[in-house]
């Protein structure tokens, strides 16, 4: 299952940074898999998980959309229940206890749709950390309510104003923060993609979400689901789910990425389908680039979703075939945010809007006695400005 | 032989210390560049350093940062950028040239054709500043064939294991990081760099040139007592940005180039 000692999943991943950090990352490596085994470190995290988080979750059986839809029957884990409004808070705090251990003082983080920033945030007021995040100028604008939540969190947020002004470019910025500030800090990467070990990290504390599905859903069923469904930017609520079920092979991964405008529009996040075997931040892994192997800007209405990479594990399931990679449009994906608040009393995120859109349009192809369940893995209201915006240009 | 041992062995024998100068290549222009390097070589620059510009150059500060984007407006490629050197050659450019490139563009372009292409082209040695020597045994294996050399890194966190281990496979020369963070122009450089660049001189016999946040004359100066080398980036990168739109551009750069050559010499 992998990664190997390199950090390599197949020929995905690895560790490709400057110089400056890798005995960082080294010592990260060790840290994290001491802690691993340290029942105290897992004792803590669990408490945390439990009594700060809202853990575990709740695995819901959406009947109405279910009838509405036809077919399969659909159950959503509610990530979108979490403190903070999404699954990133399982990572932060994992990666928050683990730099308290290493005697860090400071946290940096980036973020795309504000939620991972929000997660950093709350985790550094919680534990006793400055904090800094770094968010791209377009990203800022569109999630604006994340940002006030960050800066009452007491957080710092500095807006990158270089490249395509999103994720990517806040990611570069933390890293370049990083590489300055090595000695004192710490990065909270909020993806399963970057140098290794945060591929391997970043999975370990989302597995949660899977391992939780995974018992209840036996219990009351008895049996395991047909389908799990989830979003993929970097890819970390996605493999949070998946990896726990990895061995069992009757249940099928999909995984679905911001396809935009349209993939022959070439404004769209599908690095998945369409990407090509390149490095950025630290790895190896499918990259949306040009033929010199420069970086592509990406275009997708879900902030989160908006990254022209992806985590290393994915691309190693979608090579071995153990998962397969879609792609649903802006259009459908606020069709499956509007269509869940209806049916449901749901507002997702615009991020699992997508896997809602998908989900409408596999369901019905599906036996009714067939199990799908899709990560819910935020709740909406950070995009509901956005939405009510792109409704009235209409 | 390859043109940077040749260089430092010249200078070692006259017992003077390397000035290696930096320009992104398209920075104005790829003309504007062969222009600049033909007048470093005349102002006595002893290396080039030719950057490749990137869309995400992680390891660079604002400067060089802006230089890729105006660079990156040219669509310049590894290509054309072989071209340029090639026709610099052929001009009686006769110092080393060294590509600093990230990984991906070389990556892309194909690790055994680049080094390949590189070397007919009268390029010298690559530095890649997110390529550790955990990651580089492929581009490794194709230098050593072509005896093409990949300049390693070693940065003030790198532990004695870590600089054993590179000090070990290094080609070329050593590039000493002078300060943890990105490339740029700093008021003060490191209190223990000095004692730091000793030690690493210790353990290899190659020459050791520091780089990153050296940006005045005096600065060159200081440095070049202890160092084999200086290697002037941003400093050099910022003269550019600031006489773009003026004629003469290519004079005055090379007389900040001078200048700090004095000093290196001094």
């Amino acid at each position: 299952m992998g990664p190997d000692k390199e950090g390599k999943f197949g020929e995905f991943g690895g560790v490709f940074v400057p110089e400056t950090l890798m005995v960082c990352l080294e010592e990260l490596e060790r840290e994290f898999q001491k802690a691993r085994r340290d029942p105290s470190f897992q004792k803590e995290l669990d408490r945390y998980d439990r009594l700060y988080a809202g853990r575990p979750t709740p695995l819901y059986e959406a009947k109405n959309l279910s009838k509405r839809l036809g077919g399969a029957r659909i159950f959503l884990k509610r990530e979108d229940l979490c403190h903070t409004g999404a699954h990133k808070i399982n990572n932060t705090l994992g990666q928050a206890l683990l730099a308290k251990r290493m005697k860090k003082r400071r946290l940096i983080a980036e973020t795309g749709a504000g939620q991972h920033g929000v997660a950093t945030a709350t985790v550094a007021s919680l534990l006793g950390f400055d904090c800094d995040i770094y968010m791209g100028e377009e990203d800022i604008h569109r999630q604006a309510l994340n940002v006030f939540r960050m800066e009452l969190l007491g957080a710092r947020v500095i807006s990158v104003k270089s490249g395509s002004r999103t994720l990517k470019d806040a990611i570069n910025e933390a890293l370049r923060d990083w590489v300055t500030n090595v000695r004192s800090t710490h990065y909270v990467l909020g993806s399963c993609v970057g140098p290794h070990p945060y591929p391997l990290m970043v999975r370990e504390f989302q597995s949660v979400i899977g391992k939780e599905t995974r018992r209840e859903i036996l219990k009351r069923e008895g049996k395991l689901p047909n389908i799990l469904l989830a979003c993929v930017g970097g890819g970390s609520n996605a493999i949070g789910l998946f990896h726990p079920f990895f061995n069992d092979r009757s249940v099928k991964f999909i995984g679905v990425e911001g396809g935009g405008k349209g993939l022959a529009s070439g404004h769209h996040a599908a690095t998945l389908v369409t990407g090509e075997l390149g490095v950025l931040h630290g790895s190896k892994s499918l990259l949306l680039q040009d033929r010199e192997g420069q970086v592509q800007s990406t275009h997708s209405v879900s902030a989160g979703l908006d990254y022209p990479g992806v985590g290393p594990e994915h691309a190693y399931y979608q090579k071995i075939k153990r998962a397969q990679y879609v792609s649903v449009g802006d259009r459908e994906a606020l069709e499956g945010f509007g269509l869940l608040a209806r049916t449901e009393g749901i507002i997702p995120a615009l991020e699992p809007s997508h896997a809602i859109a998908y989900a409408k349009k596999i369901a019905p192809k599906l036996s009714k006695k067939s199990i799908l369940i899709v990560n819910l893995s935020g709740r909406g209201d950070k995009d509901v400005e956005l939405v009510s915006r792109i409704k009235n240009k209409k | 032989m390859n043109r940077i041992d040749v260089t430092f062995k010249a200078l070692r024998k006259r017992k003077r210390k390397a000035l290696v100068a930096f320009v992104t290549y398209g920075d104005p222009t790829p003309k504007v560049t062969e222009r600049l390097a033909l007048e470093f070589q005349n102002q006595g620059v002893d290396l080039l350093e030719l950057g490749f510009p990137f869309s995400d150059p992680i390891a660079d500060g604002p400067v060089i940062q802006r230089a890729s984007l105006r660079a990156l407006k040219h669509s310049v490629t590894l290509k054309n950028l072989f071209r340029s050197v090639k026709s610099l050659r052929k001009k009686g450019f006769l110092i080393p040239v060294i590509l600093l490139s990230y990984y991906n563009p070389i990556f892309r372009y194909g690790e055994a054709r680049f080094v390949k292409e590189a070397k007919e082209n009268g390029l010298d040695g690559v530095v890649i500043p997110d390529l550790p020597i955990e990651e580089s045994s492929p581009l490794l294996r194709h230098g050593r064939k072509r005896r093409f050399h990949l300049i390693f890194l070693v940065a003030p966190t790198s532990d004695a294991k870590r600089r054993r281990r590179i000090v070990q496979a290094a080609k070329g020369f050593i590039y000493y990081v002078s300060v943890t963070g990105t490339t740029g122009i700093r008021k003060h450089l490191p209190k223990d760099l000095t004692k730091d660049v000793r030690s690493l001189k210790r353990m290899t016999p190659f020459p050791v040139c520091v780089g990153f946040g050296v940006s005045t004359p005096e600065e060159a100066h200081r440095i070049s007592r202890v160092a084999d080398g200086v290697i002037v980036g941003s400093a050099i990168v910022r003269k550019i940005e600031e006489g773009m739109k003026e004629r003469g551009l290519v004079e005055r750069v090379g007389r900040f180039v001078s200048s700090l050559k004095k000093e290196v010499h001094r």
